[in-house]
């Protein structure tokens, strides 16, 4: 589904990606993980196209196409979603004219009929309980004045509308109580099929509890350094990454 | 400079035609107002209210001047000046200022006015509208000059819809004036929808008395070069006034607004929101001053004035002023130039909505806030529509197709 290839990035001077690489099948859970700074939001915003990020060097490709040709909006129709981890606020445009006009830009896209209002509404009602949801929300301005677990709600919320093929949840669980990341979790799963895939960024195991990946990297210094099983995800929470710097250290100077 | 020249010739020329044209109270002015627009001549750019705008510029190509008569569907409260149910000579050009030039020159020039005249305590239900199409074979001048009288404790709405056809360039003046009477209530809607041939000076002034309730709306959604002045002086307590604007260019269009709100009495309210949107290499402009004279304590006022500028090549020019004479007001002016939010822009791109849409997305959530302050319902949603389809670029195409069917 995924496939990037020692992609380097960087905003203004400043280099953050040093060689990424990184495949992801259909149906693959990967788990991102790292030190704060590492640079695990600007490869998620490289791969879905933010224009502050500079590409100097690799590939990724999505599905056998070019992503880095496609524009932003060409990536979303391919079904590439991102959770942000920092939502923006847009007040005075509606949740629903903006859902409608996201749901309505792929099905374009994708050939089909826009969706009849009613059915909009419908799936609009749906998709909300799924992700548990409060209907007041989506009467208001995107994210205007939504507290900070609100805002992941939407998220998630709004990656239930569209149904993509790859996510990408960067700390998706930060801000989040107990019981909603739970039922964020849990809407997550249901929607998932066995082609969808996902990469989940995250600083604790608990997220990946529910979602249980299948490979779990670790990112550091703009570089994947290393890549485990699940189990490596409750090795980093108990005792960080400072045993993963020595190994590097220590794979470096046998190298010399 | 220089451009009035032609002017002054052609009232030489037609001043007869025009004379015999028009009516005794329209005459009657006539040759003063000519004279004065003799001796002050247009304004150049140092002249404060003028500063934005190039009227030399705008007054300099040759127009033929349209001597066409006004027609008026007759209704209970529109008429031609020429057939007005009261003695119109304590109203016609008793608020407009010759010493503006502009105002001079129509005063001069118009041989037709439209007078709407509401009668005391008179409630008109209906808004009373005002559809005009600016049509011509060639450069056309056009001047226009309203009258409107809203008698004691009267209400009503009233809407000016202006249009242009034919493709050719319009120069258009307009004066109007408006008298609300005690414990009258005026919605006034301007909205222009014209072509970047046109360019339109519009100078209005208000003259509110006590206990009224007074709004202004002016919409600029398509145009070429527009000066809008509204002068409104408040003559009586405890009215209330409300000047708001939407003005959006785009392409090499030019918006200049200009607003004076005149407290000369105590405890009078008055409120301004006028926004912009430019895009393109369009350039705004917004002039606003609240003058509150010693006299008008317990003044409160607000006054916003709020652009956003699309594209990098467009500019705004942002002028709110306060002058201040009594010491127990409340007043308040602000005024911000922002540019487009590229976060929330990369935001909506990635939910797949493109480019192009999310910009016509933000700019209209930021015109909404005058757009919904409309009290009257159906052009509320017709403003809302005709707005959304500016941002998406369809308002003109609509037209085109307007213009086929008529
Ligand atoms: N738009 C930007 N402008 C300037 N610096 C940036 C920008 N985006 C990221 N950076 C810098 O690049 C580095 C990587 O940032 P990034 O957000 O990718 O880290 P992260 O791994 O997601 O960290 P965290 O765990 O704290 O979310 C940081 O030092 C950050 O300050
Ligand atoms: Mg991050």
């Amino acid at each position: 589904m995924l496939e990037i290839r020692n992609l380097h990035a960087k905003v203004g001077d400043k280099v953050i990606l040093r060689g990424v690489n990184l495949s992801i099948n259909d149906g693959e859970i990967h788990a991102l993980m790292g030190t704060n700074g590492a640079g695990k939001s600007t490869l998620s915003n490289v791969i879905v196209g933010n224009p502050a990020y500079e590409v100097t060097e690799g590939s990724i490709m999505f599905n056998g196409r070019d992503l880095l040709a496609m524009k932003t909006e060409e990536r979303a129709h391919a079904g590439i979603f991102m959770s942000f981890q920092s939502p923006v606020e847009i007040p005075g445009v509606s949740m629903t004219n903006f859902m409608r006009a996201a749901v309505n830009a792929r099905r374009e896209a994708l050939g089909k009929e826009p969706l009849k209002s009613t059915e909009f509404l419908k799936l609009m009602r749906e998709r909300r309980k799924l992700v548990g949801m409060d209907s007041r929300l989506v009467n208001r301005s995107v994210n205007e004045g939504f507290s900070g677990g609100e805002r992941k709600r939407n998220e998630i919320f709004q990656m239930a509308m569209l149904e993509p093929t790859f996510c990408i949840l960067d700390e998706t669980d930060s801000g989040l109580d107990v019981d909603a990341l739970r039922i964020v979790a849990e809407g997550f799963n249901k929607l998932r099929t066995a082609e969808t895939s996902a990469l989940v960024i995250t600083h604790y195991q608990r997220l990946l509890d529910y979602i249980r990946p299948d490979f779990v990297h670790v990112l550091i210094d703009g570089r994947i350094v290393k890549t485990g099983a699940a189990e490596l995800a409750q090795k980093i929470e108990d005792n960080g990454f400072d045993w993963i710097k020595e190994e590097l250290a220590w794979e470096a100077n046998s190298n010399i | 400079m220089g451009s009035e020249q032609q002017y002054i010739e052609l009232y030489r020329e037609a001043a007869n035609v025009i004379r015999a044209k028009s009516c005794g109270v329209m005459n009657a002015v006539r040759d003063e107002a000519f004279e004065t627009f003799q001796q002050v001549g247009f304004p150049s750019k140092k002249v404060e209210r003028y500063k934005y705008t190039d009227v030399d510029a705008a007054f300099a190509p040759n127009y033929g001047i349209s001597l066409a008569p006004l027609t008026v569907k007759p209704s209970l409260y529109l008429f031609n000046i020429k057939d007005a149910p009261v003695d119109v000579t304590p109203y016609y050009h008793k608020l407009a200022d010759t010493s503006d030039a502009i105002t001079a020159l129509n005063t001069a020039l118009v041989h037709d006015a439209l007078l709407v005249y509401v009668p005391k305590n008179t409630r008109v239900a209906d808004p009373i509208v005002v559809d005009n199409w600016l049509r011509g074979s060639a450069a056309t001048m056009v001047n226009r000059r309203v009258l409107v009288v809203m008698g004691q404790g009267s209400d009503a709405t009233m809407i000016m819809n202006d249009h242009a056809a034919d493709g050719v360039p319009f120069l258009s003046t307009q004066v109007m004036e408006v008298f609300c009477q005690d414990g009258s209530s005026l919605d006034l809607y301007e909205v222009e929808e014209t072509t970047p041939l046109c360019n339109r000076f519009s100078n209005v002034y208000v003259e509110v008395g006590r206990d009224c309730s007074v709004k202004h709306n002016g919409l600029t959604l398509f145009n070429g070069r527009t000066r809008n002045q509204c002068d409104v002086r408040l003559t009586g307590e405890h009215s209330e006034v409300t000047l708001n604007g939407c003005a959006i260019g785009g392409g090499d269009q030019f918006i200049d607004n200009n607003t004076l709100i005149d407290h000369q009495v105590p405890n009078c309210q008055s409120s301004e929101l006028y926004k912009y949107v430019v895009d393109d290499h369009a350039v705004g402009a917004f002039a606003g001053k609240i003058l509150v004279r010693k006299e008008a304590q317990g003044t409160v006022s607000q006054e916003t004035n709020a652009n956003l500028c699309a594209s990098p090549d467009a500019r705004m020019f942002s002028q709110p002023m306060l002058e201040i004479y009594a010491d127990d007001v409340k007043c308040a002016h602000g005024s911000t130039v922002g540019v487009m939010d590229e976060a929330a822009l990369f935001y909506m791109c990635q939910r797949g909505i493109p480019e192009a849409e999310a910009r016509s997305l933000l700019k209209n959530a930021f015109m909404g806030q005058v757009i919904e302050q409309i009290k009257h319902e159906p052009l509320r949603q017709r403003l809302f529509v005709k707005v959304e389809k500016r941002f998406r670029g369809e308002l003109e195409k609509c037209d085109d197709c307007r213009l086929c069917k008529s």
